[in-house]
């Protein structure tokens, strides 16, 4: 289970710095914990392609952020993560959440969210992994590892 | 008003060591008047994403300051920043080079051209220290006391559209600037 006090706890063992975020109303759970005192600075932003700046600036400066927003906010988003990944060429995290993925599964939404979040990742040759109820705060910090380890962006989805 | 130059050459007097990120017009007039490490000419960009990167890098060098060489037409496509930079308070000085033209493109108007008071907008976003310079004369007067002290500080300058410019090329190739500023940062 992802939940909050995990999740910051997983973050923090991997050395992550700062979380530069613009919650849905799944990821946003996480919002007690990431804001306590065991959690860890929260940069609030106000769109998603800002919070990507914002991350690459960190990363450029020598911090570990990750990014934690929506699908809906990796569609906005785009220009910003094209031109950090591919054009500064840093090792950006995102933690997306996938709106209706389960309901999308089921065949029982017609959001059109869960049809184009990994096409895009794909177009924007991000690697990433999906998270669904099965896993764990430490499935998370695996690909973030990876991802750090092999000095390349990644990305994981959350199924919400 | 003011050149795009002369505005920059009173910034190089009052830049000491802080990191100095530029868009646009600025980048290349920056280029002729400084070439160090912690020069970061934000080309390719993503447009109006210089103040997001600027203050990620005073959020991770809060020791160093940061200052952002920001266009009108840039500045108009992420308004918000300015909230974010008011929330997230850090040594981070923010030049709005405001001549009410996208200028690489041809010097089409941007919106609200003439109109827009960007450090009025600074203000109401809760950046205290805001200033805005409509001359060379009052920009050399007021730039030490803006370019100093804690930040975040938003400056608009009254800059003259030229026409006839062309899409600016970065000084360095990108792979490059990024390996000369965390070297200079590290």
């Amino acid at each position: 289970m992802l939940d909050g006090p995990s999740v910051v706890a997983a973050l923090k063992e991997c050395g992550v710095t700062h979380v530069v975020w613009l919650p849905d109303s799944e990821l946003g759970k996480w919002e007690p914990a990431l804001a306590g005192p065991a959690g860890l600075p929260l940069i609030r932003a106000c769109r998603e392609g800002e919070a990507i700046g914002i991350a690459a600036g960190l990363l450029l400066g020598g911090k570990r952020p990750i990014v934690v927003v929506q699908c809906t906010g990796l569609f906005e988003a785009g220009d910003a993560l094209r031109n950090v990944v591919h054009d500064l060429k840093l090792p950006l995290f995102l933690v997306i959440g996938i709106r209706s993925y389960y309901l999308h599964q089921q065949g029982k939404t017609t959001d059109s969210c869960p049809v184009f979040t990994e096409p895009i990742l794909r177009a924007w040759q991000v690697a990433y992994v999906v998270l669904d109820r099965g896993h764990t705060a430490a499935d998370l910090a695996v690909v973030y590892r990876q991802a750090q380890a092999e000095k390349r962006p990644g990305a994981v989805l959350i199924a919400e | 008003m003011m050149t795009h130059r002369q505005a920059l050459e009173v910034l190089a007097a009052h830049r000491g060591d802080r990191i100095v990120v530029t868009t646009m017009t600025a980048i290349g007039v920056w280029a002729e008047l400084s070439d160090s490490p912690l020069d970061f000419a934000y080309i390719p960009s993503a447009m109006g994403h210089a103040p997001a990167l600027g203050l990620g890098l005073a959020l991770a060098q809060p020791g160093r300051g940061v200052i952002v060489v920001n266009g009108d037409g840039c500045m108009l496509m992420s308004l918000g920043n300015l909230v974010t930079l008011a929330a997230h308070p850090a040594n981070i000085y923010l030049l709005i080079m405001d001549n009410g033209l996208y200028e690489v493109t041809g010097g089409q108007s941007v919106a609200g051209a003439n109109r827009t008071d960007f450090a009025g907008i600074a203000r109401a976003a809760g950046i205290a220290r805001c200033y805005c310079f409509r001359t060379l004369a009052e920009w050399r007067a007021g730039a030490a006391e803006a370019l100093h002290g804690a930040g975040p500080v938003a400056i608009n300058l009254k800059v003259e559209g030229r026409l006839g410019q062309q899409t600016p090329k970065a000084p360095h190739p990108m792979p490059e600037q990024v390996a000369r500023l965390q070297g200079a940062l590290s």
